[in-house]
């Protein structure tokens, strides 16, 4: 198995980046956006980690680490903000009528 | 001393005004009577005082000057409040104060039971006191202050009973009319200020005389006639005055015929080199008055409101009087003022003392058969007719009115022509209305009696009327010239008379027209209903000058200025604001909160960015 | 002289403590007695400050001045001239007739309400007075904000939408003028090396003539919008429709002059040469501005719209007078203002009690007055006469002058203001036709069944003085005259008590 260059890892971030953004636009759930950002987070992780392996440098790696974390910490409060909205009673997870939220 | 006296015959009335306005209503009616007529009694004594100090003892300047305080001084520019008495003054002032206080004598019995009479006898001294500071103001925006303060004093009285719409409508007219006149006169002061850098009336006649011959004087001149014009009720801007018969009978005898009327004679009288100065100008001074004269007159022929009659012939008797400027008889001017102040005043007390007898009814037709009822109110209408009339030897107007004709004699035969068609249409519409309202059979009954505050006035009056014109006469009769003897200092020797058989024709036409109007209007064969084909009501309507402003001007700047009443650059403003609210509504329904479109939104905008940003 | 800011501190902390004496109060007239106080102590000062200050000494009356922003060049720098006191005085004169008749029977909140007319009170004594064109700005803008406030609390109907447009054409126009002074200070900074924001100092900034034209045309349009010129007069008419009255009474009377004494101050003297080169322009907007306000009076129903666009036509003599070039309009447009500021605050004051008593402005729905309201139609009445340009009025004067000025440069100019005097007879006589005279209206006796209160005492006392005031101004304006002329800005005082 050999090494694959940048270049195909870069058309497999923008692939990835491209399905977590239709998944944003099309899907209506709220879980199913959180998890498309998810992808195009790690899509951009990956274009990173590329162009460090590329470079030789070691800033792709620590910036891998930062939108893991960031990825993380961006799920809890989404997740939070939908386990509040469910608390509110609110019963659904359909992302259209979030602006008839009000007060 | 006599000096002093200047300011204090105009301060009686205006004093008065005060005290009267101030009141506002809250003294009984005898006390309002008592100061109006009595703060003009005084003034009229103060000035019959100063008259007689003058005229013992002339100065040698023959002008008593009194400065008051200097009104506005400013680089190029200076002014003064700034009274004088020459003869000419010294006659407007007696005219004014003497008549006027008959006339507030008179009104003290006519108004005695109106519940506004504070207001009546406030706005009628107020009056006098303009009329004062036209008359004496050796400077023309002094004069100026005492020329709009009469307008808005007419103004006042013509709307006195405002609570019909018809006079305040009259009112408002009468004033806009004579504004306009007034704003050319302005133009004429800012003419004269420009180039003289004063308004002193004797300064600027010095200038003017000595200065060389320019476009300045035919302007200010030609300026100077709009604003006398208006005032007094000449063509073109004659239409106000008949509608201004809506006021109180005492207010058309004091402002509309005997002195503010007058005001424009005075103005060209005053300055008189200056229009001498300009050829022109005279000529168009007596065409104003010829023209005016005889439409006049026809137009008095056909009316039927008593007062409207007056008021035609009120604006006729001013036309000789301009005339008479025009042809540069201007003793004869002044002497045709002050008897026509004398016949018109009593004239109209008489008709006011009809019309208070007979119900407030105007119309002549109404009337007939009186003479019997009221035999003093109808003496004194006689002898104010007889005088307007012009019979000869017996009355006031048959000197003036010959003076006049002799002047314009001189001037142009053909002047002379048509004021003596004015004289015979004078003795036919004035004997017309006696003839109808005083003879024939009796249409109203009259009711209540003439009380002694108004029939005192009449009968001075009457007398003045007949014998006021002794005071000066054709050499033919009688070599009396106190007039044109005391004015001489200002208007020079009068000129010659003429040929004799000028006198004869003078004398002959007014008994003509009374003959006429017998044999038309005598009380068997009578006609009862005015002349209705299209001449005489287009004469009765003043000849159709009403309408004509009225669609050339008045409605068209009325309708335009409705159509632009939301004012059309608001609605310019307006619509730029609507653009920007419409342009903010499409632009903010991209903020539509849904997560989805704004990321959308977010990836296209991305998209752009990127791809602007590997163009090049 | 340490009077000069106290003349603006007064009214400022005069408003706070009327706020504060009413404070969760409901229906307290404390606060009245505050601001009446606080006027009282103006007029008391102002008459200090004239009867101390340098007469004799040159055209600059009083001086104070002290750092501000060192840094910037920007000084609290006072000067008042003839000018400013003459201006100074028809604003304490007016704070009268505004508060003790208009504001005394204010609904809600009246410490607010007094604490934004006194902060606006503040900010036009700061406008006359300031020499330091940034404090001058700040002022400007003080000015506007508490009025902008008033309109939207205590107007009429449609109040929000004449606020935002009163708002937008006064701010928006300040800051074109705002604009003009940072290009003014950065030109003569590149010019000389020195930053500062002093009148007297940029007054001699050589300029190009384009652009010498081009900043006076800033401060132009600002003070034009103010005045009002044709065709920036269109947020007047709202506003003092939509005004309180006493809100009427202070823009009518003073806040409209800042835009003539700006004229006057920052573009007639600051860029004469660029203001001779206009001057032709200007004369045809003044002319203009008079014939369109007065043709538009004439079509009015609103009462109030009809007096405002009276305004705008009484305000374009002012604009020919200043811009006749010659002293004798300048004084001219001088005391037409302050007999506009009378005559027309008064009548303010008449068309805001009418609307009191009768809840409408439409004339249409008046007439016949008289019989109900003697006392106010006769006052009306005066008014109305004054107005129209009654010689013995002050406003004759002030017509006279800039007329004479005008025909000195231009005599068609000057005969069409002219016509503009007959334009103002007609309106006004058909205003006061409409409302006071003529029959009585036939739905009068059911929209007030309680005949409405004619003017008692109080309101008596103050209009009769404006009377007294209005005549006065009329057959002696000589004082007036004399102080009027403005101190030209190459004369530099020697300010005292300059700090190194």
């Amino acid at each position: 198995m050999s090494t694959p260059s940048p270049t195909e890892a870069l058309l497999l971030a923008s692939i990835l980046f491209a399905t977590g953004l239709l998944g944003v636009l099309a899907r209506r759930n709220l879980l199913l956006m959180l998890m498309s950002i998810e992808i195009m987070l790690n899509a951009a992780a990956l274009a990173f980690i590329a162009a460090g392996a590329r470079w030789h440098a070691a800033q792709g790696q620590v910036m891998f680490l930062m939108i893991l974390s960031l990825a993380a910490a961006e799920a809890a409060v989404g997740l939070a903000i939908i386990l509040r909205l469910h608390a509110a009673g609110r019963p659904t997870l359909d992302a259209d009528t979030g602006n008839r939220l009000k007060g | 001393m006599d000096a002093l006296l200047l300011p204090l015959i105009v301060f009686c009335p205006l004093l008065a005004a005060g005290i009267l306005f101030v009141s506002a209503g809250r003294m009984p009616a005898r006390a309002s009577c008592m100061i109006g007529a009595g703060s003009v009694g005084l003034s009229a004594l103060l000035a019959g005082r100063l008259a007689a100090s003058f005229l013992a003892a002339p100065l040698p300047a023959g002008t008593l000057h009194m400065a008051l305080w200097s009104w506005m001084r400013v680089e190029g520019f200076s002014t003064r409040i700034a009274f004088a008495l020459d003869p000419l003054s010294l006659v407007m002032m007696l005219v004014v104060t003497g008549v006027g206080f008959l006339i507030l004598l008179y009104a003290c019995g006519y108004m005695h039971d109106d519940p506004d009479i504070a207001r009546f006898f406030g706005c009628m001294t107020l009056f006098v006191a303009a009329m004062l500071v036209l008359v004496f103001s050796s400077d023309l925006l002094s004069l100026y202050i005492g020329w709009e303060g009469v307008g808005i004093c007419s103004y006042l009285l013509i709307g006195f009973w405002h609570t019909d719409t018809a006079n305040v409508v009259a009112a408002r007219k009468a004033f806009i009319v004579t504004r306009i006149g007034d704003a050319a006169m302005l133009c004429g002061l800012l003419l004269l200020a420009t180039q003289a850098s004063t308004l002193d009336i004797a300064a600027l006649l010095h200038i003017v005389a000595t200065g060389p011959a320019q476009l300045l004087p035919a302007t200010a001149a030609f300026l100077l006639l709009g604003g006398a014009a208006a005032k007094s009720a000449q063509v073109p801007l004659q239409t106000w005055l008949p509608d201004a018969m809506a006021g109180p009978t005492p207010v058309s005898a004091l402002i509309h015929a005997a002195t503010m009327v007058t005001a424009g004679v005075y103005l060209i009288a005053r300055l008189h080199p200056l229009f001498m100065a300009v050829p022109v100008a005279m000529k168009a001074v007596a065409l104003v008055g010829l023209i005016t004269l005889l439409l006049a007159a026809g137009s008095a022929l056909v009316q039927t409101d008593i007062k409207r009659i007056l008021a035609y012939s009120t604006m006729s008797q001013i036309g000789y009087m301009f005339l008479a400027l025009g042809s540069g008889a201007w003793q004869a001017a002044i002497f045709h003022l002050v008897t026509h102040a004398f016949f018109k005043a009593l004239l109209f007390m008489a008709a006011g003392a009809v019309i208070l007898r007979v119900h407030h009814r105007q119309d002549i037709y109404q009337m007939g058969g009186l003479a019997p009822a009221m035999p003093v109110v109808f003496s004194a209408f006689l002898a104010g007719a007889a005088a307007l009339a012009g019979l000869p030897l017996l009355t006031a107007g048959f000197y003036s009115k010959e003076m006049i004709l002799q002047g314009a004699w001189h001037a142009n035969p053909l002047l002379w022509a048509g004021a003596l068609l004015g004289a015979f249409a004078t003795a036919i519409y004035i004997f017309r209305c006696v003839f109808i309202v005083f003879l024939g059979t009796r249409h109203t009954e009259p009711t209540g009696r003439t009380g002694a505050t108004m029939a005192i006035p009449l009968a001075c009056l009457a007398i003045l009327a007949l014998a006021g014109g002794w005071m000066e006469m054709p050499d033919t009769i009688a070599p009396v010239h106190l007039l044109s003897h005391l004015l001489s200092p200002l208007f020079g020797t009068a000129t010659a008379e003429g040929p004799s058989w000028l006198l004869w024709a003078g004398s002959l036409v007014p008994l003509a027209g009374v003959g006429v109007a017998w044999l038309l209007w005598r009380p068997r064969t009578q006609a009862r209903t005015a002349p209705e084909d299209a001449i005489a009501r287009l004469a009765r309507t003043g000849w159709g000058f009403d309408t004509l402003y009225d669609t050339l001007l008045v409605r068209p700047f009325i309708t335009l200025g409705r159509l632009n009443q939301s004012d059309l650059c608001d609605r310019l403003s307006d619509a730029t604001a609507a653009t920007t609210r419409a342009g903010s509504r499409m632009l903010s329904r991209m903020q539509s909160g849904q997560v989805r479109r704004y990321a959308g939104w977010i990836a296209a905008g991305t998209v752009v960015a990127l791809c602007l940003g590997i163009r090049p | 002289m340490i009077a000069l800011p106290a003349l603006i501190l007064l009214p400022a902390t005069g408003g706070l403590t009327a706020w504060l004496s009413d404070r969760g109060r409901q229906a307290s007239s404390l606060s009245w007695w505050v601001a009446i106080t606080t006027i009282l102590l103006q007029a008391l000062l102002l008459l200090f400050i004239t009867c101390t200050a340098e007469w004799g000494h040159g055209p600059w009356l009083a001086h104070f001045s002290t750092p501000w922003i060192p840094a910037l060049g920007i000084a609290a720098r006072m000067d008042m001239d003839g000018l400013s006191l003459v201006m100074l005085w028809l604003t304490t004169l007016l704070s009268f007739p505004c508060v003790i008749l208009s504001a005394r029977d204010v609904g809600e909140q009246p410490g607010l309400f007094h604490l934004l007319l006194l902060a606006t009170i503040a900010g036009i004594n700061g406008v006359f007075l300031a020499t330091d064109l940034f404090l001058f700005f700040f002022f400007w803008e003080l000015m506007l904000v508490p009025m902008y406030v008033l309109i939207l609390q205590w107007g009429h109907e449609d109040r929000r939408r004449a606020a935002i447009k009163f708002f937008l054409f006064t701010q928006g126009s300040g800051l074109l003028m705002l604009v003009a002074i940072l290009g003014l200070v950065i030109l003569h900074q590149h010019a000389t090396g020195i930053v500062t924001f002093d009148y007297f100092v940029l007054a001699d900034t050589p300029l190009m003539p384009t652009t010498a034209m081009v900043l006076m045309l800033g401060f132009f349009v600002a003070f034009a919008v103010k005045l009002p010129v044709v065709p920036l007069h269109v947020w007047l008419p709202d506003t003092h429709t939509q005004a309180p009255t006493a809100g009427s009474v202070l823009l009518a009377g003073i806040l409209l002059k800042t835009g003539g004494y700006g004229l006057i101050r920052f573009v007639a003297l600051l860029f004469p040469e660029a203001a001779a080169r206009f001057a032709p322009v200007a004369l045809a907007l003044g002319v203009a501005g008079i014939l369109y306000g007065a043709w538009l009076s004439l079509a009015q129903d609103d009462m109030k719209r009809l007096i405002a666009y009276s305004s705008v036509s009484h305000l374009g003599f002012v604009l020919l007078g200043i811009f006749s070039g010659s002293p004798m309009g300048m004084r001219g447009a001088v005391v037409q203002m302050v007999a506009h500021g009378l005559s027309t605050g008064a009548l303010f004051v008449i068309a805001g009690s009418l609307q009191d008593r009768l809840h409408t402005r439409d004339m249409r729905r008046m007439g016949g007055l008289w019989q109900a309201l003697p006392h106010l139609s006769s006052v009306g009445l005066f008014f109305a006469i004054a107005s129209l340009g009654l010689p013995g009025m002050g406003n004759f004067v002030g017509e006279f002058l800039t007329l004479l000025a005008t025909w000195r440069v231009s005599p068609p100019m000057a005969i069409l203001g002219t016509a503009g005097l007959v334009l103002s007879a007609v309106y006004s006589l058909t205003m006061v036709g409409r409302a006071f005279l003529g029959p009585p209206h036939a739905g009068q006796g059911t929209i007030h069944t309680p005949p409405p209160a004619d003017f008692g005492p109080r309101q008596m006392t103050v209009l009769s003085l404006t009377m007294a005031l209005l005549l006065l101004l009329g057959t002696y304006p000589q004082p007036v005259l004399d102080l009027s002329l403005p101190a030209p800005a190459h004369a530099t005082p020697q300010p005292e008590g300059l700090h190194p």
